[in-house]
């Protein structure tokens, strides 16, 4: 399977990520070239193997639902790029 | 003065006896970096360090000092640090000061080491010779045209050129054992879920782990004691009890079972490497111990497997920079998708926003099936290959790189580097521990010797290389003009 550079930019789009026209070929080359290591992949057989999404074989550990953090908005808004009225701050969404 | 030649082991048995304070040592040691032209670092935290060893030598003059007060290390700079910038070698997180600790931070802190500094390495660890930082490349002390291996390069590059006497590093894919062969230095990567990865900038999540790079393998051991341990705060970390490491280093390692994998000696492999390792091998076997050839077939698979693996979980963990609540926006915004865009595209290098795009793509609605599961099916049965090794060999031993290390800028293409990656990746896959440790030299370059365990083997992996550097002094040689 190789990618088209429609599907390239369908892609970075969907990563949130720009990439400029004069770009679109290389790039698309590039992935293509990484994907042609997967092609092997396909002709490994996996018949009845289970994926292994981790590799220790356990579930999640729950515990207490109990408060364990403190309110530190403060804290973290001081390093945000733009705050105001305690929210964090982004160009306006709606008009 | 010769400080910086000296290992963790002495280092502390020095302050100890009071022949240095923890102020001199690090001020001895923070002149070596300042004079350094490795590019090891990407901040130095000298006032930081400096107040720590002062609040060290109090402890040691009180009689309260633990076995690592006033020990100074290099800090990879992927664990967050309360105070100071943290920036995983990207533009995307500059500026980026966390507002808290990462357990391994925390634990550093609370045995009262000395952080000196914050080590150079790869953009989110994506990389195999410190090329990708955002921060510049890191040279390897053993020939500045060379680099250091990736993506823990700068930790690589401190502790071989005597600029640190230990630093933290992460493993992802090889990124502590394979920057360790390269520069001729010590090298842990523990089982998954031994060390907390809470705090640490996620790469891939399932496949990340944090560990030591030191000279020798009895330093890693003494650090492994305040790094190892669960914490509630990481929900992959495993509830266990931590053994002291130095405990058994001394025992003998007659009648170890070494299996030698096949598939690792196959081609590809540089000649002086592969002559270097069974040299190596020979040296355990003259000390008591069995080789026997084992297979380990579906090793070839690991790249295809780890290059989908990896980066479908970057593409989920990376997601959230994105210019809003931390790290670097994008002047004057448009609108919130222009920032989105802008943001992240201003923000990542060129092989970040590879890997995120293959992962996206990987992992979207019709590919899934072929490429996320596919490899995870994949990934099962490379787990299942070191399972029947481990029911007739102790220990897997094997090279760590096909090569020593190369030019900078030598590669020009990702897939040539990630091919480079042949022998590492197959043991983060399975989650399983292993090691570089100096093993000899080719064309003037280290090799190291890659030991591989079975889960929750860090004590046996750290005792047989102990009994290895017993024997062998490779562990102690240093790059010219390093020694003085």
């Amino acid at each position: 399977m190789s990618l088209s550079e429609q599907q390239v930019k369908e892609i970075s789009y969907l990563a949130r990520l720009k990439v400029d026209e004069g770009e679109v070929a290389q790039t698309t080359a590039e992935l293509n070239n990484i994907l042609a290591l997967m092609a092997d992949l396909a002709k490994i057989d996996t018949e009845g193997v289970s994926p292994m999404a981790h590799p220790l074989n356990m579930s999640q550990r729950l515990r207490e639902d109990e408060v364990s953090e403190t309110d530190q908005f403060e804290v973290f808004q001081k390093i945000a790029p733009k705050t105001g009225k305690n929210h964090f701050l982004v160009p306006k969404v709606i008009e | 003065m010769t400080m910086h030649k000296l290992t963790v082991a002495k280092l502390s048995k020095g302050l100890k006896n009071k022949e240095f304070s923890a102020l001199e040592l690090t001020e001895h040691f923070l002149t070596r970096i300042n004079q350094s032209d490795l590019n090891a670092f990407i901040t130095i935290t000298d006032d930081l360090a400096l107040a720590q060893a002062k609040a060290a030598d109090r402890k040691i003059a009180d009689g309260s000092a633990g076995a690592l007060t006033g020990i100074p290390y290099a800090h990879k700079d992927i664990f967050c640090t309360t105070g100071v910038k943290t920036s995983a070698g990207s533009k995307i997180l500059n500026p980026f000061i966390s507002p808290y600790n990462a357990t391994v931070s925390y634990k550093l802190n609370s045995a009262d080491m000395v952080m000196l500094g914050k080590a150079n390495m790869d953009e989110f660890a994506m990389g195999s010779s410190n090329e990708n930082s955002y921060y510049g490349p890191v040279k390897n002390p053993w020939d500045k045209g060379k680099v250091p291996g990736g993506s823990s390069g700068g930790s690589a590059a401190a502790v071989a050129g005597r600029l640190s006497p230990f630093a933290t590093g992460t493993d992802t894919g090889g990124s502590i054992r394979q920057p360790a062969s390269l520069c001729g230095i010590t090298g842990l990567k523990p089982t998954y879920g031994r060390v907390s990865r809470y705090g640490m900038i996620a790469y891939a999540s399932s496949l990340d782990q944090a560990g030591p790079l030191t000279q020798t393998a009895e330093d890693a051991a003494l650090v492994m004691n305040v790094m190892a341990g669960f914490d509630d705060k990481d929900s992959t970390s495993v509830d266990r009890e931590v053994p002291d490491y130095t405990q058994n280093l001394g025992n003998s390692i007659e009648g170890l079972k070494i299996g030698l994998p096949k598939e690792f000696f196959s081609e590809g492999l540089d000649g002086g490497v592969a002559e270097t390792v069974m040299a190596a091998v020979k040296e355990f076997e003259a000390m008591g111990a069995s080789v026997a050839e084992i297979s380990l077939p579906n090793s070839a698979h690991a790249i295809p497997t780890y290059y989908i693996v990896a980066p479908c979980e970057c593409s989920s963990n990376l997601s959230r920079l994105d210019g809003v609540r931390y790290g670097y926006r994008c002047e004057d915004p448009k609108d919130l998708e222009d920032l989105y865009l802008r943001s992240r595209s201003e923000g990542f290098g060129a092989e970040v926003k590879r890997r995120i795009m293959i992962g996206t793509y990987a992992l979207s609605a019709g590919y899934y099936d072929a490429y996320y599961l596919k490899a995870q099916k994949v990934r099962h049965l490379i787990s299942e290959d070191f399972k029947k090794a481990f029911r007739n060999v102790d220990v897997i031993m094997g090279p760590v790189s096909p090569t020593t290390a190369f030019d900078l800028g030598s590669f020009k293409d990702s897939v040539s580097m990630y091919l480079t990656d042949i022998y590492t990746l197959s043991l983060n896959l399975a989650g399983l521990p292993g090691m570089s440790i100096p093993a000899g030299f080719s064309n003037n370059m280290p090799v190291g010797l890659q030991l591989i365990g079975n889960y929750w083997s860090e004590e046996m992996l750290l005792n047989v290389s102990h009994q290895f550097q017993c024997q062998t002094d490779w562990h102690f040689q240093m790059p010219e003009g390093v020694g003085v």
